[in-house]
């Protein structure tokens, strides 16, 4: 279970390699007339961020006021820190209140030794002679747990080395001070034991120390036990794009690394299913993400496909994405894959000052994820202008074109870059631009007009005659034919209005026997006689036509027959009626009308039976 | 009630003048409401047909299937990214690991020209898609176009009802959707539609001998050629048919001019294709067409003969000689360009086809791929249903009104039923005929039905207009000639085909949710709990390997995983898919069935860094490498001959498990697949090293690796990848 070497030649190296660029330190001269009276040191391993909470206490005992405070960090701890900020800090009674926190800039004293990096904290106002202050420095350092050893097989458990001053490097006289180390799990393979030291569970406290004069520097060494998750996004694109239709949708691009310590021989999958605590106890197996409350169609997948092995849940106050990678992550293994989710627009854009802004937050929802490269994209609609960005923290930032559906200039996008991202840096920032109303119905309506010149554009196509050759013979006779169509159309339109008018009469019949009213059921015959001989003028001209076209041989016949046979059929039905009407108006009645009636009214129907399957004929040519 | 009905009336009056202006105004003629109805009956089918080809979509995702349509998507992603000219001249150093591939000149283009030509449409539209949705979504939509080509052949062939009933059978046809799917992104998926509009348009150009339509018949021949290997049934099916027409004596002027165009032009087309070149010319396969397109011109010359020489005596005299003399050139010419090797002889896969017996005992790499399995009468029910019954009701209606488009359509089907026997994906061909023939069976039937049902009511309607006598109704029955019951037989013939129908359009809906619908890259099972299981093991193990092995290892795998791991593992492998080679493909089934030092010694000429394997055994998936390993030893000991296949064999059995034979037991791929599972406890109450794809407790539970080690395994066990150990330090 031992890792390959050990504590002891471990604690040897290091306490050489970093003893030795400090020990110049001590001859170096005292700044100002700064004391710090009291200071209390907490550092938290207990997830790959180193995180450090410092409280001091702060006095001015010399002459000249002080409107500046020097915090330096030796060079291998200054190129990991990450997030760094100092806030003052005012008791009154019980209470604390924390002001905002306070600018800090890199500066470069002279005289100074280039191992160490300064940064001064500028006060808010100048600390007079005997004045006092409480400060407290939060700092976060990634890449600073370094897996000792660096190889481990599945079976063993990961080692982490943390490398750290016991007193706290200050070019002030610091009166008291102490240290907290706390760990992940009570597991400690080994640790510098100074005077003043104490183990007690998963914590180990170093001091109080009292009276150290100005860069006073002791190495320690803590070489334990963390299996937590090492995932350190190599590279993180978050694309966030803002849709005025109501939506808010993040996509991001994870490209991940198992930062702990390398795993080498043989992947067991038996023994990880049998033990996963001991046999692949580093391992990532599932990371979660903490998304915005209301958070709606959240997907997760890869470059090869969706990635079934997800959980979500939601609440009022937030949605968890609980997401397993494809694989459990040992030392050293990658894996890339993307989560998108939708938020509602109204959660996250506002107006002000008649510009609009949104207010989101910056850092991956996923937590305990240690960024290297993070790019956040904000898209905002196809026409926004105006656009100024403003963050609480220095990033990279410049604009660039997004072309996405239906866009016809791009849309522009800020592009904000930042390298060694800590969770830390999840806070809210606000990009600001001017979108008119009107744009936002640009897009629809080019659709609208695409689809509505492409129904003329057919429109026109139809209706165009695109023949080269207009005297070619098939183009007259298609001409021809298409006369022949429209001569048959109307032919077979007055037929069927002949046929119509049939109806009336023999409605009007019907209407006899109903009311007894013999002159207008004559009217109606008077009305259906003119019209019938208005329609067969109507005929003439059309008859004519398809008799001299030659396209209509061979339907000719049928036309002809048809209207003799109409004629025929309206001659009977004319017949039916003066003989109904004479009756009607003789009284007569009798047997003897029936019976003429009947006679007539079989030939009727099987004329009018024939007419139907001519007119049936002609339709289907 | 009442209330509304008196609005109702007063409304009328009120507005008495509108709704009959409206009315007259709406009012259709015949002929347009025929033709919206049939617009919106084929815009129906359109869409169904692309609807129902989205349920792989909706159970799983927006993938891409199976093997082939992997090496696909890679391409067309290729052709996106990199343009036309850089794909044709594509050498592809990471598949068949150390010979390469030339992607230009070995692969059919059609598909990824499509499927690019598509998505920069879209791009210009500015439609921002990805190419894998389009990729996805080409199948379906050309399943769909291809129901419009059924309408209007089923329209060429018969008449417009045949046309949408044609349209409507194949739209839903399983034979069809089970290469149609979306993510189904393979060849035949546009290669169907090309086949169909290429026959399509060239019996319109027979029925019109019409210029413009051959061309575009030699236009949809390139276009299938350019896409699908299966241009080899066309370029024999014509010459074929134009044979038979010629010997029924139906030459004519139309199908000389339609056969020389379509010929002439589609061949020259065809050179384009790099992969197929000159095989038109040069190739045994393509000679048919070559030896009609002769026998047209000598036909032709007979024809112009007979018209300028008025003596029949003199005629026939003639017509021996030169009937004679060409058989006799054209055999001769055969001869001599196939003995000095010009003309290729037929190749392997032809032979199969024409002798289903001849790929079992010649080439096993063909004989080993399922697809290429004759076709069970089960299969021909599941993919037809009752098409089966109505395709010989539609040629018997085919025969009864014999045409030029009626042959064709009755020769298509015959031949691609035959070809459907032979080969399980060669039903895929046999679909669009089926589909027309049954739609001439169906609508011809209803047709008659129908008519049967509206003649009757004509006679008897106006027979009860009048308030009738018995006298009156017997004159009536003498009218019609019918038989008793004719109307009532008819309707229930009627409700027959409509319930036949119906069952036919559930069989396939139900057979594509069930059975076609599987990526089969991504497995599911029902738990115990009637939840959904989702074993996405295939994938897991890809991905590990595209993210965890160094960019350039060499992954040694049976070929059948070949395309997936290069399109989704991104490495380079030593055999994939595409079995041009043959000696290759053997060595890696040596490799797997030699014991673990000379595969080693193998593995280590072709530089192979990881072994990949896939392993049923826990999950009870049966299509893994061990149910495939005597395929790997037939086609290794076909090339190596120290590879026997009764070496893995106890009389004449294939067992893994205690009784198996010792080589067996001790092969690379058992060592590989059965790696510590001697361990596990699969099932409960058996006792551990239960192989549950085999059902039996495997034969050798101690198994050391020396030369390679456990590099991944999926979760649920079925690819297992290990690591090729570097060689050992001498001292």
């Amino acid at each position: 279970m031992r890792a390959i070497g050990g504590g002891g030649c471990n604690r040897v190296l290091l306490s050489i390699l970093f003893a030795v660029s400090f020990s110049v330190l001590s001859a170096a001269p005292v700044f100002s007339d700064l004391v710090i009276s009291k200071l209390d040191r907490r550092v938290d391993l207990t997830s790959q961020n180193v995180r450090s909470f410092t409280a001091l206490k702060v006095e001015n005992t010399g002459v000249d006021s002080v409107s500046e405070i020097l915090l330096p960090f030796p060079d291998h701890q200054a190129k990991n820190l990450a997030f760094f900020i100092a806030t003052i800090v005012e008791e009154k009674g019980k209470s604390k209140t924390y002001s905002n926190s306070l600018p800090i800039n890199v500066v470069n004293p002279e005289g100074m030794p280039p191992s160490l990096i300064w940064y001064s904290v500028s006060l808010p106002k100048e600390l007079g002679k005997g004045e006092r202050l409480s400060l407290e420095i939060r700092a976060v350092f990634t890449h600073t747990l370094r897996p000792f050893p660096e190889k481990i097989t599945q079976a063993d458990i990961q080692l982490v080395v943390f490398q750290d001053s016991a007193y706290y490097l200050s070019p002030y006289t610091v009166k008291a001070q102490s240290l907290t180390v706390k760990l992940p799990e009570p597991k400690v393979e080994s640790y510098t034991k100074l005077e003043n030291t104490k183990l007690s569970g998963s914590e180990i406290k170093y001091g109080p120390y009292e009276n150290l004069s100005p860069f006073s520097y002791t190495p320690i060494v803590v070489h334990f036990v963390s299996n937590g998750p090492f995932a350190v996004a190599k590279e993180l694109v978050r694309e966030i794009e803002i849709s005025h239709w109501g939506n808010v949708q993040i996509t991001e691009h994870y490209s991940i690394i198992h930062a702990g310590a390398q795993s080498v021989g043989e992947f067991s999958r038996l023994d990880y299913q049998a033990r996963p605590h001991l046999r692949g106890a580093s391992a990532v197996s599932h990371l979660t993400a903490k998304l915005p409350p209301r958070a709606h169609s959240v997907y997760y997948r890869d470059e090869i496909g969706n990635i079934s092995t997800s959980n979500l849940w939601s609440d009022s106050t937030k949605t968890l994405l609980e997401i397993e990678p494809r694989y459990p992550m040992f030392g050293g293994w990658k894996t890339s894959f993307t989560i998108g989710y939708g938020l509602p627009l109204h959660d996250f854009l506002f107006q002000s000052e008649g510009r609009r802004f949104l207010n989101i937050s910056f850092g991956s929802p996923i937590n305990e994820l240690v960024i290297d490269n993070l790019t956040v994209k904000v898209v905002l609609p196809e026409g926004s202008k105006d656009i100024t960005v403003s963050i609480p923290f220095p990033v990279k930032q410049w604009q660039e074109l997004k072309f996405s559906h239906l866009d016809m200039v791009g849309r522009p996008v800020v592009v904000l870059e930042k390298t060694n991202v800590a969770p830390e840096h999840n806070q809210y920032f606000q990009v600001h631009y001017r979108f008119s109303n009107l744009s936002l119905f640009q897009e629809p309506l080019m659709l609208i007009s695409g689809f509505f010149f492409f129904f003329i554009a057919c429109i026109i196509y139809m209706h165009a005659d695109l023949t080269i050759s207009k005297t070619s013979a098939s183009y007259v006779a298609k001409l021809q034919w298409d006369e022949v169509q429209t001569a048959i159309q109307q032919f077979q339109s007055i037929m069927n209005r002949c046929l119509a008018i049939h109806d009336k009469l023999e409605a009007s019949l019907r209407d006899l026997s109903r009311t007894g009213d013999a002159q207008a059921c004559k009217a109606a015959r008077k009305a259906a006689d003119s019209s019938l001989k208005e329609l067969s003028r109507e005929l003439k001209p059309l008859l004519a036509f398809l008799q001299s076209s030659p396209q209509a041989a061979q339907i000719l016949h049928k036309v002809d027959e048809l209207v003799v046979k109409e004629k025929e059929l309206q001659e009977k039905l004319m017949l039916k009626h003066t003989t109904v009407v004479d009756a009607f108006e003789k009284k007569s009645g009798g047997r003897d009308t029936e019976s003429r009636v009947a006679t007539i009214q079989q030939k009727i129907t099987a004329l009018r039976q024939e007419v139907d399957d001519l007119l049936e004929v002609i339709d289907e040519i | 009630m009442a209330a509304t009905a008196t609005a109702a009336a007063r409304m009328e009056k009120a507005s008495d003048l509108i709704p009959i202006f409206s009315t007259k105004a709406w009012k259709l003629k015949t002929k347009q409401q025929e033709l919206l109805i049939r617009v919106s009956i084929l815009l129906l089918v359109y869409i169904l047909a692309f609807m129902t080809r989205l349920f792989s979509v909706l159970r799983y995702e927006s993938m891409i299937h199976e093997f082939d349509p992997y090496f696909n998507y890679r391409t067309t992603l290729f052709l996106t990214e990199k343009g036309f000219y850089e794909f044709w001249n594509w050498f592809d150093s990471e598949s068949w690991y150390p010979l390469g591939r030339i992607i230009g000149g070995t692969l059919y283009p059609g598909l990824m020209v499509t499927a690019a030509i598509i998505y920069w449409t879209l791009r210009f539209l500015r439609f921002a898609v990805h190419i894998r949705e389009v990729c996805v979504l080409t199948a379906p939509f050309f399943a769909s176009n291809t129901t419009l080509v059924a309408y209007f052949f089923g329209k060429e062939l018969w008449d417009s009802g045949a046309g949408l009933v044609a349209a409507a059978l194949i739209a839903i046809c399983p034979g069809y959707i089970s290469r149609s799917v979306a993510g189904s992104y393979d060849n035949e998926g546009v290669a169907i539609f090309a086949l169909l509009l290429t026959f399509y348009l060239f019996v319109k150009a027979v029925n019109t001998g019409s210029l413009a339509w051959a061309l575009a018949s030699a236009f949809g021949y390139f276009y299938m050629v350019s896409a699908w290997g299966g241009y080899v049934f066309i370029i024999n099916l014509i010459p074929l048919y134009v044979m038979v027409l010629l010997v029924t004596g139906r030459y004519s002027m139309r199908l000389y001019v339609a056969y020389n165009c379509m010929y002439i032009l589609g061949m020259l087309l065809a050179m384009q294709i790099r992969f197929v070149g000159f095989q038109h010319v040069q190739s045994g396969e393509h000679m048919a067409a070559m030896g009609v397109f002769f026998l047209m011109q000598v036909f032709y010359f007979l024809d112009w003969v007979k018209h300028q020489l008025n003596d029949p005596k003199l005629f026939h005299a003639f017509l021996r000689i030169t009937v004679s003399s060409a058989v006799g050139l054209g055999a001769i010419a055969l001869g001599v360009g196939t003995a000095s090797g010009y003309i290729s002889p037929w190749t392997g896969r032809f032979y199969s086809l024409l002798d289903p017996t001849y790929a079992k005992d010649h080439i096993p790499i063909i004989a080993s791929v399922s697809e290429h399995q004759p076709t069970a009468w089960s299969s021909f029910m599941f993919d037809f249903h009752i098409l089966l019954i109505l395709f010989p009701a539609g040629l018997y209606f085919c025969f009864k009104r014999l045409s030029d488009a009626t042959i064709f359509i009755v020769m298509y089907g015959l031949t691609s039923m035959y070809f459907a026997g032979v080969m399980v994906r060669l039903i895929l061909v046999a679909t669009p005929a089926v589909c027309l023939i049954s739609a001439i069976a169906v609508s011809a039937t209803i047709k008659n039905l129908t008519q049967l049902v509206r003649a009757k009511p004509k006679t008897s309607h106006s027979g009860s207009g009048k308030g009738t006598t018995g006298t009156k109704t017997s004159s009536k029955g003498s009218f019609d000639q019918s038989l008793p019951f004719q109307r009532n037989g008819a309707i229930a013939l009627l409700l027959g085909a409509f319930y036949l129908l119906s069952r036919y359009a559930i069989h396939c809906t139900w057979v594509t949710s069930e059975a076609y619908s599987s990526p089969s890259i991504v497995l599911a099972a029902r738990g115990a709990h009637g939840n959904r299981v989702i074993f996405d093991d295939y994938r897991e193990a890809y991905f590990w390997l595209r993210q965890n092995t160094p960019p350039d290892a060499k992954v040694m795998s049976w070929w059948d995983y070949g395309y997936q791991i290069t399109a989704m593992g991104n490495r380079t492998v030593i055999v994939d898919n595409n079995t041009w080679n043959n000696t290759h493909i053997a060595t890696v089934g040596r490799a797997m069935s030699s014991y673990e030092d000379e595969a080693y010694e193998i593995m280590k000429s072709l530089d192979v860094d990881y072994v990949l394997v896939v392993f049923g055994g826990v999950t009870g998936y049966s299509s893994d490498d061990i149910n495939k390993f005597l395929w790997m030893v037939r086609i290794g000991g076909g090339v190596f001959p120290v590879i026997k296949e009764p070496d893995y064999l106890v009389n004449g059995e294939y067992r893994v498990d205690k009784g198996a034979a010792p080589k067996m037991l001790n092969c690379l791929m058992y060592k590989l697949s059965y790696y510590r599972f001697g361990e596990l406890t699969t099932e409960y109450g058996r006792p551990p090293g239960y192989d549950r794809a085999r059902g039996v407790e495997i034969g050798n539970k101690d198994i050391k690796l020396e030369y390679l080690e456990e590099a991944f395994t999926t979760s649920n066990w079925i690819v297992r990848i290990y690591k090729v150990k570097p060689p050992n330090n001498r001292w």
